[in-house]
């Protein structure tokens, strides 16, 4: 039988993977700042976060009023609330490029403390999640979603090299680098960041999909994916 | 746990037509439980079958067991007396006698034992109002004519008239589907206090009720009990996909 409800899922449905395609071009443009040191970038990012956070609040109502008006259940009540967790882990990334492109305008006017090399893997693996969580999300795939909850701990492996790197062949050996040092600190802790966001969407999916819920309990999936 | 009622491949038949089929499950003691499907799904047939109301019917035949408290009520020697003062309903339409509120109550326990004293039924009539909550609306009106209360009352009355033969197990078949979402709220209440002293077992066509006040739910389609099991789990994640299509509303 064809319900109502399921043209309004579907719409849900289109406005998370806008919200998802955006965020994923804000990451892709905070990184392209970074590595090319574009000021002008940097500041498109930030200014594009008001048109994310309103369409977050648009998303948000939906599902409200998706619920008080359908009261779903199952499957439609696991989308639903599947959509909310996603939608704002969607916005907490989007805020995440915006804090990435401040720390970039704080660099632009500074030589470079050294050639960038993990950062940009780093970005690269937030990237492929991020794309991979979303994909997983649009096409209902909980292996995918698996996929994107096993490579977490490769970025936050990333995350601590970049972060020794800093602190003991820079700042220990000369605190004036510190200056230069620290938002890229900052920069590699975003992305990290960004990775534990996705990560949360694909275990939302799981949940979504299979109605298992695997949040927390990480270890369990490394060993029985 | 010992389940209070257990349902071990009952079939049913109306004449040539087999309205349950191979329907096996544990009812537990002091739980609710919510019987759902659609229309002429065979719920209130098996509800019916706990104290044997489908008796009334000419042509009806059964197989299988139902054991409560471990004793098969379906069988030719049940003793439907002692089984129908354990097992109550309450109806769809409250139904009480065209008598006072006090007499409705003590109505069975006259039938039952004819021993009663004075004392003794004011007592039975204090203790089923305050289980029910009308005892402070009616106390004072005890033998006013039982058909003028509101239909909230009423059915609460019908509550409290199968109280007071002590029963252990509550049927209660739709009995929210004439009142107003308040007065569903009270009587789901009403439930829920209840279900400290009594097995409950509850049909509603109203999803979201059976969600909110039961502890399990069973989904029938056909005759056929389909998935039985936590609530939660059901409305959350049925393992069925009949199940998931019913509660979804995609069934039909």
């Amino acid at each position: 039988m064809e319900r109502h409800l399921d043209d309004e899922l579907k719409e849900l449905h289109q406005e998370i993977l806008k919200m998802g395609v955006l965020t994923q071009e804000e990451i892709s443009k905070a990184i392209e700042a970074l590595k090319e040191r574009d000021r002008g970038l940097a500041e498109d990012v930030i200014n594009a976060d008001v048109g994310i956070d309103k369409l977050e609040l648009m998303i948000d109502e939906k599902c409200i009023d998706l619920i008080a008006r359908y009261q779903p259940m199952a499957g439609d009540l696991r989308f639903i609330a599947t959509a909310m967790k996603v939608n704002s882990d969607l916005e907490r990334i989007a805020d995440l490029a915006v804090d990435i492109s401040q720390r970039v305008l704080e660099l632009a006017d500074k030589p470079l403390l050294k050639p960038l090399v993990d950062i940009p893997k780093l970005s690269l693996i937030a990237q492929e999640m991020v794309r991979d969580a979303i994909e997983a999300f649009v096409r209902r795939d909980a292996e995918l979603a698996r996929k994107v909850v096993l490579s977490d701990p490769q970025a936050d492996k990333l995350r601590n090299l970049i972060q020794d790197e800093l602190i003991n062949d820079y700042m220990s050996r000369d605190p004036s680098s510190a200056a230069r040092a620290v938002p890229l600190l900052l920069i590699a802790r975003y992305l990290e960041r960004i990775c534990d966001h996705t990560t949360n969407i694909a275990e939302d999916v799981i949940y979504m999909v299979d109605a298992k819920v695997v949040r927390h309990r990480t270890e369990d999936l490394r060993k029985n994916p | 746990m010992i389940p209070k009622i257990k349902v071990n491949n009952l079939n049913l038949w109306y004449g040539d037509f087999q309205a349950l089929k191979g329907v096996s499950a544990d009812f537990s003691d002091r739980k609710i439980t919510a019987i759902i499907g659609p229309s002429g799904c065979g719920k209130s047939t098996l509800l019916r079958v706990f104290n044997r109301m489908n008796d009334m019917i000419e042509g009806v035949r059964t197989s299988g067991e139902v054991l409560v408290d471990g004793v098969n009520v379906v069988s030719a020697e049940a003793d439907l007396i002692s089984l129908r003062r354990k097992v109550g309903m309450v109806f769809q339409r409250p139904n009480p006698f065209p008598l006072s509120v006090y007499e409705n109550i003590v109505f069975g326990n006259r039938i039952h034992d004819e021993r009663n004293g004075r004392k003794k039924l004011d007592a039975i009539v204090e203790r089923s109002l305050k289980s029910v909550l009308l005892w402070e609306e009616l106390k004072d009106r005890l033998h006013n004519p039982a058909l003028r209360l509101s239909l909230e009352q009423k059915q609460r009355l019908c509550i409290a008239r199968l109280l007071a033969v002590k029963p252990e197990v509550l049927l209660m078949d739709e009995p929210c589907s004439t009142l107003d979402p308040q007065a569903t709220m009270r009587i789901e209440e009403l439930m829920r206090e209840l279900k400290n002293d009594y097995t409950i077992i509850i049909v509603t066509h109203n999803m979201q009720q059976a969600a909110r006040v039961s502890d399990d739910t069973g989904f029938m389609l056909l005759g056929e009990l389909i998935e039985f099991g936590n609530t939660q789990e059901i409305f959350t994640a049925p393992k069925d996909k009949k199940t998931e299509d019913y509660i979804t509303g995609r069934y039909g």
